[in-house]
C-alpha cells in the first residue's frame, strides 16, 4: 500500500459511513432495557451532532455518531447576527494565535540547527487549528494534557513565549526551571498539566483532572464546572490508556474532551497501517459518548465542534470525542530526515494550510484587512524575537537547582523533625533543597 | 474456615511467627504492648484459596516485654487499623479519596475499606475498572488538580501494569514540573509472599519502585504503625508507596484511642541490644524476632531495628546503632539482587564503614520467581534459622 494511496483511502470511507450508520444497526434490534444493563440507551443521529435537549433522566446517555459534522454548515440560530462563523475580535484572537504557534515552531527549527536546543523537538506547524481552536475556547481554570508536541498547546493555553523558548533552551527562567524540556512543558498557573512524552500516559492524568472536577462539585460542593481537553495523535489510539479512559470517561460523566489530532502518520507507520478501522471518531459511540469527525485544517470547523463539546463537558454531559484529520508540515521531529510520507501527500495538504484559510475567510468576509493581519503578523514576530533573546540571556540553572524539586517535601531526603538531615553525609546532603 | 493453629514456643521453622512485639521508642508518649498472637492465615482472598496453614506462633520475650500493658486504647487487626487511619483522614480532609479495584462495595480485596462506600459515598470511595494504568494515572491527575487519592493496587503485583504511571509520572512530575505540580498521593495494597499464591501474586516489589525518585516508600508491620504510616502518607506532600503484608492483615494489637501520626522517615527500634544491629521491615520482623529468642536463650543480645521507611532510610537511628554494635545483619523478604537489603548495605558502608568490625551480612529471600509449592516458597524467603546461624557467625 502504497503512502499516495493512504490519503483517500482514510478520508473517504468516513464521508461515506456518515450517512449509512451501520455502527447501530446492531444495537436497534437490541430491547432497549436488556442491553447493558438497561443503563444506557443508543439513539440513532446524523443530523444533529449534539442532542442536548434530549437527554434521558439520570442513568440515560445519548449517544451520537456524527462524521463531518460541520461539513454542510447548517444555517444554526445562535451563531452571530450576521450568520458569521466568527467575530472580528474572535477571528483576530484565534489568527494571533496561530500565527504564534506557527512562526514560534518556526524559529524552534532554526534554534535547533543553531545548536540552541537540544534532544527530541517535535514541531505543531500544520495542526494550529486544532489547539487554538480548542484552546481558545477555554477559561484559565481549565485544564489541557498534551504530548510530546507541547509547545504550541501551551503558548495558546496562555503560558508566555518567553517561558517556553527559555525551557526549550534550558534555563533557569523556563516554565518548568529547565527541569522538564521540549517534550515536558507544564505551567500550573495557566492549567497545563504537561506534556507527556509517552503515548498515551497524559490521557489517564487528564481524566484525574476532569474527575476533580466532578469531584469539587459533588463531593465539595464546589461551583466549579472546569473541564479538560486532552489532546494526542492517531497513534495513540491504538493503545489501551485510551480506550481504558473512554470507559471510564463515559462511565462517570466526566467534563473531558478527547481530542484526536490524526496526522496521519505516527513517525514512519501510517494510519491506515496500523488501525484496523481508521476512523477513530467511531470509537466514541462503542464507548457511550458522541465520537466526531471534523477538518482539523479549518480551525472554524473545528471551533464550532470545539464549542458544543466543551458546552456538552461544561454543562454536566459528559465527554466527546473528537478526531481532527489534520497533518503536520514538518518531520516527527527535528531528528526526522522526513523521507517516507510521499511528496505529493505533503503538497496536498499544504495547499490547506490552516492560517492561509483562516486569513481568507477573514478578508473575504471583511472581518479584517491585510493590514490587520499584517500587525498582527509582525507584533508575533517581535514576541518570538524577544522569547529569543529572553532565552539567549538567561541564566542556566544553578547546580545548587539539580536535587531541588525531586521531593515536594524535603522530609523525602532525610531531613529529621528537628529540621536537620538524618545523616550529615556530604554525598547525601549536597545541593539538596533548603529545608 | 481459617482455623488458627497456635503453639507457642513449638520448635519449627516454619513460615509466619505471629507475635507482635511492639515496643514503642524515642520518648513517644503512649507505651503499649502487645503480645498477642491471633494471626489467622489470609490466603488470598483473591484467588478463593483459602486454607489453614500450619501456623506456629513464637512468642518473643524481650527484655523489655514485662512493663504492663496498657488497659487505655483499643484492640484491632492490622487491616482495621489501616481503616482507621484512612476514615479518620477522609474525615479530617475532604480531598481525600479511595480509588481502586473492588474497594467500595466490596470492601477492599483484604477489607481494608470495607464500609467505607456507605459512609463516604461512590465517588470518594471509587471502584474502577480494572485497568490499573489508567486509573493510577487518574489519581496522579487527581492529585495534580487539588485531590488526595489513596490509589489501592488489589494487590500490589498489579501496579506492575501501572509502572509507567508510578514511574513517570507519579514520581518524575514534580521535578519535570519545576515543581509546579505536586503528587501527594499515597500508593498501597498486599505485597510480599503469600501462603502459596503463586509467583505474580508474591511479588517482592520494592527493589522494583525504590530507585525510581521522587517516590517515598514506608513498610507497616503492626496495626500501631500501620495506622501512624497510612495517616502520614496521607498527609505528606510526596507520593508515598505504603507496603502492607498480605500475611499481616490479621495481626491483632492494642492501639491507643486518642489520634497519633507517625513519621514516614523514622525507623522503629523493635528491641533494644548491645552485640548486633538486626535491620529487617515487613513481615521478616518476625521472623527475626523468632530468631531473637533464640539467640537470647544462646546469650546474644541483638538489637533489631524496623526500619519502616525504605526510601529515604532513616541513618540516623540506624548509624545509632552500628556506633554501639559495630555488626550489621540485613534481614529482608526482597530480592537479592538490587534490592533494599543492597542499598542498605551500601548506604551503610559509605556513611558507617569506621563503625564496622566485621562485613555487613545480607539475608534476602532467593532471585527467583516465588514458588508455588510450600517446601520451595519457604526455602525462598529467609528463615529464622538462618538467621540465627547468621547473627553466631558474625558476633564470633
Amino acid at each position: 500500500m502504497s503512502s499516495a494511496m493512504a490519503v483517500p483511502k482514510i478520508i473517504q470511507p468516513m464521508n461515506l459511513i456518515s450517512n449509512e450508520k451501520p455502527l447501530f444497526d446492531p444495537l436497534k434490534s437490541v430491547p432497549t432495557s436488556s442491553f447493558l444493563g438497561s443503563v444506557q440507551k443508543f439513539r440513532l443521529s446524523a443530523k444533529l451532532p449534539f442532542s442536548s435537549s434530549r437527554q434521558y433522566p439520570s442513568v440515560s446517555t445519548t449517544v451520537v455518531a456524527v462524521s463531518e459534522v460541520v461539513k454542510e454548515r447548517k444555517p444554526k440560530s445562535a451563531v452571530s447576527p450576521s450568520n458569521l462563523l466568527i467575530t472580528k475580535e474572535e477571528g483576530l484572537e484565534v489568527y494571533e494565535d496561530m500565527i504564534l504557534g506557527r512562526v514560534f515552531e518556526d524559529m524552534c527549527a532554526q534554534m535547533y540547527y543553531r545548536g540552541k536546543m537540544f534532544g527530541f523537538v517535535h514541531l505543531y506547524n500544520g495542526q494550529e487549528a486544532i489547539s487554538s481552536g480548542f484552546i481558545k475556547l477555554l477559561t484559565k481554570t481549565d485544564s489541557v494534557v498534551s504530548t510530546y508536541r507541547d509547545h504550541v498547546h501551551s503558548l495558546s493555553k496562555g503560558v508566555p513565549a518567553r517561558a517556553v523558548m527559555s525551557e526549550l533552551f534550558g534555563k533557569a527562567t523556563g516554565c518548568c526551571r529547565g527541569q522538564g524540556g521540549s517534550m515536558h512543558m507544564f505551567s500550573k498557573e495557566h492549567n497545563v498539566l504537561g506534556g507527556f512524552a509517552f503515548i498515551g500516559e497524559g490521557i489517564p492524568v487528564a481524566t484525574g483532572a476532569a474527575f476533580t472536577s466532578k469531584y469539587k462539585r459533588e463531593v465539595l460542593k464546589e461551583n466549579c464546572d472546569d473541564v479538560t481537553v486532552a489532546f494526542f495523535g492517531d497513534g495513540t489510539c491504538n493503545n489501551g490508556q485510551f480506550f481504558e479512559c473512554l470507559n471510564m470517561a463515559a462511565l462517570w460523566k466526566l467534563p473531558i474532551i478527547f481530542v484526536v489530532e490524526n496526522n496521519l502518520w505516527a513517525i514512519g507507520m501510517s494510519h491506515v497501517r496500523a488501525t484496523s478501522d481508521p476512523a477513530i471518531w467511531k470509537k466514541g459511540p462503542a464507548f457511550g459518548m458522541p465520537g466526531v469527525h471534523v477538518d482539523g485544517m479549518d480551525v472554524l470547523k473545528v471551533r464550532e465542534v470545539a464549542k458544543e463539546a466543551i458546552g456538552r463537558a461544561r454543562r454536566g454531559e459528559g465527554p466527546t470525542l473528537v478526531e481532527c484529520e489534520t497533518y503536520r508540515f514538518r518531520g516527527h521531529s527535528l531528528a526526522d530526515p522526513d523521507e517516507l510520507r510521499d511528496p505529493a501527500e505533503k503538497a496536498s495538504y499544504s495547499s490547506r494550510d490552516p492560517i492561509a484559510a483562516l486569513k481568507k475567510y477573514l478578508i473575504e468576509n471583511k472581518l479584517a484587512s491585510e493590514s490587520d493581519l499584517k500587525t498582527i503578523e509582525k507584533k508575533i514576530d517581535e514576541v518570538v524575537e524577544d522569547a529569543v533573546d529572553f532565552g539567549d540571556q538567561s541564566p542556566a540553572p544553578l547546580r545548587s537547582q539539580l536535587l531541588e524539586n525531586v521531593f515536594a517535601d524535603p522530609k523525602g531526603f532525610g531531613i529529621g523533625p528537628d529540621g536537620k538531615y538524618r545523616c550529615e553525609d556530604p554525598k547525601f546532603t549536597e545541593g539538596t533543597a533548603q529545608v | 474456615m481459617a482455623a488458627t493453629v497456635q503453639s507457642i514456643g513449638a520448635p519449627s521453622s516454619l513460615t509466619a511467627a505471629n507475635a507482635i512485639d511492639s515496643k514503642k521508642f524515642h520518648g513517644r508518649k503512649v507505651s503499649f504492648l502487645a503480645v498477642r498472637s491471633d494471626l489467622r492465615a489470609k490466603c488470598g482472598s483473591i484467588t478463593g484459596q483459602c486454607r489453614t496453614g500450619n501456623l506456629v506462633t513464637h512468642a518473643v520475650a524481650s527484655p523489655a516485654a514485662s512493663t504492663a500493658s496498657s488497659k487505655t486504647g483499643h484492640e484491632v487487626l492490622l487491616f482495621e487499623a489501616l481503616r482507621e487511619g484512612l476514615d479518620e483522614e477522609m474525615q479530617r480532609d475532604a480531598r481525600v479519596c479511595v480509588m481502586g479495584e473492588d474497594v467500595g462495595h466490596y470492601g477492599g480485596s483484604y477489607k481494608v475499606t470495607k464500609g467505607m462506600a456507605t459512609k463516604y459515598g461512590d465517588l470518594r470511595v471509587l471502584d474502577t475498572p480494572i485497568a490499573e494504568n489508567s486509573f493510577t494515572g487518574m489519581g496522579i491527575g487527581a492529585a495534580m488538580t487539588g485531590l488526595r487519592p489513596v490509589i489501592e493496587g488489589m494487590n500490589m503485583g498489579f501496579l506492575l501494569l501501572a509502572f509507567n504511571q508510578i514511574s513517570n509520572n507519579c514520581g518524575m512530575l514534580h521535578y519535570t514540573s519545576g515543581g509546579q505540580f505536586t503528587i501527594p498521593v499515597v500508593i498501597r495494597g498486599p505485597g510480599g509472599v503469600g501462603r502459596q499464591l503463586g509467583a505474580e501474586h508474591s511479588q517482592r516489589l520494592e527493589s522494583y519502585f525504590q530507585s525510581i525518585p521522587g517516590i517515598q516508600m514506608v513498610a507497616c508491620s503492626t496495626p500501631y504503625n500501620a495506622k501512624g504510616l497510612m495517616k502520614a502518607a496521607i498527609r505528606s506532600e510526596n507520593p508515598v508507596i505504603l507496603f502492607e503484608h498480605v500475611l499481616l492483615y490479621n495481626l491483632k494489637e492494642r492501639i491507643p484511642d486518642e489520634e497519633y501520626v507517625l513519621s514516614l522517615e523514622e525507623a522503629e527500634m523493635v528491641r533494644p541490644g548491645e552485640h548486633i544491629t538486626i535491620l529487617t521491615y515487613s513481615r521478616m520482623r518476625y521472623h527475626v524476632m523468632q530468631a531473637a529468642k533464640t539467640l537470647v536463650n544462646k546469650g546474644y543480645d541483638p538489637e533489631v531495628i524496623d526500619i519502616r521507611s525504605l526510601k529515604p532510610f532513616d541513618l540516623y537511628t540506624i548509624g545509632n546503632s552500628i556506633k554501639k554494635t559495630h555488626r550489621v545483619l540485613i534481614v529482608e523478604e526482597c530480592m537479592r539482587t538490587g534490592g533494599i537489603g543492597a542499598s542498605l548495605t551500601a548506604a551503610i558502608n559509605e556513611n558507617f564503614n569506621d563503625y564496622l568490625d566485621a562485613p555487613i551480612v545480607c539475608l534476602s529471600s532467593q532471585d527467583v520467581p516465588t514458588p508455588y509449592a510450600g517446601t520451595l516458597e519457604e526455602w525462598t524467603v529467609v528463615q529464622p534459622a538462618q538467621i540465627v546461624t547468621a547473627v553466631e557467625q558474625l558476633c564470633r
